[in-house]
């Protein structure tokens, strides 16, 4: 499936959830948190989004909250205050990654 | 896609050994990841899940169990409970999976809400003191029979 977020058309899968990393850019993943009501990224959203890009690259799949937090420096009381409906989905929605298959 | 409706899913956690501590509490951590509101009603033996003095030192129970591979004579002796729960602690840290008192602390930042069964509670001799702090409240069953009104509820 495809969609247009800010211009540029994307892959996604029938959940939504951007298939290729690659065509996201931060105008996209500013489009897809409008989407999905989180309204304006701050500087919390992007550090969080940033170490989820970084870490889907090196580690080939998606982290899930308690990886996030470890390795992001965001508390996880924060991070649920930054993505308030379920950081388990939506920071991957965001960021344009796979949706995580981790459980934790 | 954009709009998810909210479900609520009520946990009740009636078990005190460590293996199955966690079902409950692993799936109320991903009700809260995937957004969705989440409460968990400790109750008898899952009181010990909540307990401050044993939520470290749960043990997993070889004898009776079909899924551990020790025969019922073998798993009977001194030190073999022991044995097993250590070696599952072991292998739960090798997977990354949290010590249950570290699966508590995660499950309140994320917003899920404990509470203590108040039977259970009085059963044991026990007081809100000597209960993990993340713990709301003690309630009756029927204050959790109202509060999990529109839940989803999952009886473990």
């Amino acid at each position: 499936m495809k969609k247009t977020y800010a211009g540029v058309e994307v892959e996604v899968d029938a959940e939504g959830f951007m298939t290729h990393p690659e065509q996201w850019s931060r105008e996209v993943g500013v489009a897809i948190a409008k989407e999905q009501g989180l309204g304006a990224l701050t500087d919390a959203h992007w550090k969080v989004v940033d170490f989820v890009r970084g870490d889907t690259a090196s580690q080939g799949q998606s982290p899930g909250p308690r990886r996030i937090v470890q390795g992001s420096g965001v508390s996880m009381k924060d991070l649920y205050a930054l993505f308030p409906k379920g950081p388990g989905k939506l920071v991957a929605r965001v960021a344009g990654v796979p949706k995580p298959k981790a459980c934790l | 896609m954009s709009e998810e409706k909210t479900r609520k899913l009520a946990i009740i956690c009636s078990k005190g050994s460590l293996d199955m501590a966690y079902p409950g509490l692993i799936l109320a951590n991903a009700a809260r990841m995937a957004g969705h509101d989440a409460m968990l009603f400790f109750t008898f033996w899952g009181l010990d899940v909540v307990n401050a003095k044993k939520v470290d030192h749960l043990h997993l129970s070889p004898l009776g169990n079909p899924s551990v591979p020790v025969p019922a004579m073998v798993a009977g002796l001194p030190g073999v409970e022991a044995l097993a729960s250590r070696m599952m602690r072991s292998e739960m840290e090798k997977h990354h999976i949290p010590p249950v008192r570290e699966m508590l602390e995660m499950l309140d930042d994320a917003g899920a809400e404990l509470y203590a069964c108040q039977m259970a509670v009085d059963l044991f001799g026990l007081t809100k003191d000597d209960l993990i702090p993340q713990v709301k409240s003690i309630i009756s069953a029927m204050d959790f029979i109202d509060m999990s009104e529109g839940a989803q509820v999952v009886f473990v």
